[in-house]
């Protein structure tokens, strides 16, 4: 008995591990003709299913232009839900090529969990959310709390950490979905619900009353969130990695959705856009991709500035403001390298 | 003929282990040895060759390491500091006290549903059909979901019983039905006596046990002046004495009081607070494990002849009395093999606790620390060896119960 259940989990571990060491992802995702995508179980604005059970948001817009710079289409995506416990297992067993769900990029998830984050499409910070009515105006009234947290993530941590130096005591509710802690916060099961604060914002906006509940002041900790692959495969990561700094560069170029028809034709007055786009140099076929990559990736759903505010910018229900997320020119921490 | 009967005039040849029924099973056994030991060293070679290739090891290294996460329901002490390890003791112990009140709720559950349901009383037999067929076929999973959404959608929120004319109040001032738990009173030692919260109650357990012993003496001394004397002489002020007098004034030296549940802040405070996740996983576990067990003891009912009920009768020994001292002590034998699975059924079965956020042995080690840790395939083995043990143990104390009531031959 004692010698099946160890061999049945080697088994399992011995065939997820298979499926991770085949290094190639590039190829195996040309070779399949679609890419696999982790993202959230739904959260609005990221990550979520529209009425036409079409995968719709901010995340979403990321694995569709890196499914359009690869195989020049993007709707060849495959969305894998996945919840904050099982998202790293499915990057690493070979389930999903990348991973584009709120995750925030650490030491120990770069280094000891082996993933390479290849950049960050959103700055962030953890939150928190709580009924106006409670007439609470900062985090260090939270005394006593009783707060929904997800499970398996880092804000789990943060809120463990920022508890303890402020000497406070809370009550943890793990939960395993956004949708679950929405459920439980307005059936009053737990006082605060904690997490990213676009994710709350994210939230707020599918409530009834959205103008009930404060998000608070303070935000305890860094969240650079970005998409993420297996580590060694560095092909792979550079793909995914330029591919969001070709959507950032366009934002800083000026190239947008309606006249990169025009500025792609023929070879502009600007040679960094022309090397973006593929009508000068060879950018392209270094990254083992055809010379319009970067094209077909913006024209997948815009360029950075676009796709913000499509599914979180400040006219959608979630109503987002740069902050951060602004180009460095304009006093963000947005920057592309040189495409060069 | 005389050929038949002749010895072999050759001496083994090789043809014979597979053509030969005297050798041919030893051969198939060997043969299957060897691909099952093939086998198991690929899958062990494969997954250190492929755990190597992503740059992972195996280490257990991560247990002393400091946890960073909170847990809410914790039976010994643990903050964010602690290592993973103990993070995994807290949620073993999670575990263990569900399955310990699972196993004991559905145990009176199954066997009131199951002898109810073979009553000749139309409406109740009824009844407990419906409870065991409703239960026993829809999944699990929906019944902790169910119930824990029952649980929080339909009782008050703290804020309820807030405010000078609160739409909520308390059950006697003392225990506080909310959407986050139940809060009840608790028991707390004011006595310099008892400092070690643990001693202090194994104590008590200790008297308490002591005097249960005396108490089964004195029945055993009833028992024996009836059979002498035809009179059974009243203990029951003995038994009652023996109960209270000496647990209580155990109480009173360590100076016990009431912690009584209040208001204060955003939840009440004191006492203890019985989470809603712990009650919607017992009384799940507990419902849909009853409604196995009733079917078990239905059948081990039915599988005692009715010629020992008809004799019981015929002593003039009224329908209780035969159930508890005729029909029931010979269905244990019959009742408690089975049972043991449903046991065991139901300690792996309170590892669907995530879903509704209980911190057991899955959700922590298997959950948390995995995820925070990367170490997936050492956490998985630690869990399964846990489940292992637990089960091995719960099985190994149920057949010593079977040996000690099954049918003695002498």
């Amino acid at each position: 008995m004692k010698r099946t259940v160890t061999l049945g989990a080697l088994a399992v571990a011995g065939l997820t591990a298979a499926g991770a060491a085949g290094a190639a992802t590039l190829d195996d995702v040309k070779a399949r003709g679609t890419l696999n995508c982790g993202v959230a179980t739904g959260l609005p604005g990221f990550a979520a299913p529209d009425a036409n059970g079409v995968w719709q948001g901010f995340d979403v817009a990321l694995c569709r232009a890196v499914a359009a710079a690869v195989l020049g289409d993007p709707m060849a995506v495959e969305f894998v839900p996945t919840t904050g416990q099982t998202r790293f297992t499915a990057l690493a067993s070979g389930e999903i090529d990348m991973l584009a769900r709120n995750t925030t990029w650490t030491f120990s998830r770069d280094v000891d969990l082996k993933f390479e984050f290849v950049g960050v499409n959103y700055y962030d910070g953890q939150g928190f959310m709580i009924p106006k009515a409670l007439g609470v105006s900062s985090a260090k009234e939270l005394d006593g709390a009783t707060v929904c947290i997800q499970t398996g993530t880092t804000t789990e941590l943060n809120l463990a950490d920022f508890f303890r130096v402020n000497n406070l005591s809370y009550e943890p509710v793990p939960i395993e979905t956004n949708a679950e802690a929405q459920q439980q916060y307005l059936a009053g099961a737990c006082d605060v619900y904690t997490t990213d604060a676009s994710g709350l914002a994210a939230t707020r906006a599918t409530f009834e009353a959205p103008g009930d509940h404060v998000i608070l002041p303070e935000i305890i900790s860094k969240e650079p969130l970005g998409p993420l692959v297996r580590h060694g495969d560095s092909e792979w990561g550079d793909v995914v990695r330029w591919t969001l700094n070709a959507l950032v560069a366009a934002e800083e170029y000026g190239v947008t959705s309606a006249n990169i028809g025009e500025l792609s034709t023929t070879a502009g007055d600007n040679p960094e856009i022309n090397r973006l786009l593929g009508t000068e140099g060879e950018l392209g076929a270094m990254l083992g991709l055809d010379a319009a990559w970067a094209k077909n990736a913006i024209m997948a759903g815009g360029n950075y500035a676009e796709v913000f505010e499509k599914n979180i910018g400040e006219n959608t229900p979630i109503g987002l403001s740069r902050g951060l997320n602004a180009q460095w020119t304009e006093g963000g921490l947005l920057y592309a390298p040189p495409f060069r | 003929m005389a050929t038949l009967t002749d010895p072999p005039e050759h001496g083994f040849r090789l043809g014979q282990l597979i053509y030969d029924t005297r050798y041919r099973s030893l051969t198939i056994q060997v043969v299957a040895m060897i691909l099952l030991a093939l086998m198991m060293s690929w899958l062990v070679s494969n997954t250190i060759q492929n755990l190597a290739a992503l740059g992972k090891d195996i280490n257990f290294g991560f247990l002393w390491q400091p946890s960073g996460y909170d847990i809410n329901q914790r039976l010994i002490s643990y903050d964010s500091q602690a290592t993973h390890g103990r993070a995994a003791v807290v949620g073993i112990l999670n575990t263990l006290l569900v399955a310990l009140l699972g196993c004991i709720l559905a145990t009176i559950l199954g066997v009131i549903a199951g002898v109810l349901r073979l009553s000749s009383n139309w409406i109740v037999s009824r009844l407990m059909a419906v409870y065991v067929e409703g239960f026993r076929n829809v999944p699990l999973l929906l019944w902790i979901i169910l119930i824990f959404a029952l649980l929080t959608e339909s009782t008050p929120a703290p804020n309820a019983f807030r405010g000078d004319e609160p739409t909520s109040s308390m059950f006697l001032d003392a225990v506080a039905v909310t959407n986050r738990g139940v809060y009840i009173p608790a028991l707390h030692f004011a006595s310099p006596l008892s400092q070690n919260g643990a001693v202090t109650w194994g104590v008590i357990l200790l008297v308490l046990a002591l005097s249960i012993f005396a108490i089964t003496r004195i029945k055993r001394w009833a028992t024996a002046t009836q059979e002498a004397t035809g009179v059974r002489p009243a203990t029951w002020h003995y038994t009652l004495g023996l109960l209270i007098v000496p647990v209580g004034a155990l109480l009173v030296t360590m100076g016990a009081y009431l912690d009584l549940p209040a208001l204060q802040g955003f939840n009440f405070a004191g006492g203890t607070h019985l989470r809603n996740s712990l009650i919607a996983l017992w009384l799940a576990l507990s419902l849909y494990t009853g409604a196995f067990i009733a079917e078990i003891v239905r059948g081990g009912i039915l599988a005692i002849s009715k010629g020992q009920s008809e004799a019981a009768f015929a002593l003039g020994l009224r329908p209780s009395t035969t159930m508890n001292l005729v029909i029931l002590p010979q269905a244990l034998r019959v009742i408690i093999p089975p049972l043991i699975s449903q046991y065991l059924n139901l300690t792996k079965n309170s590892s669907l606790a995530i879903a509704v956020g209980y911190m057991d042995a899955r959700s922590t080690l298997g959950g948390i620390t995995i995820n925070q840790t990367g170490r997936e395939l050492e956490g998985m083995l630690l869990l399964g060896l846990f489940y292992l043990v637990l089960s091995l143990i719960i099985s190994a104390a149920m057949n010593i119960f079977n040996a000690s009531v099954k049918l003695k031959e002498r």
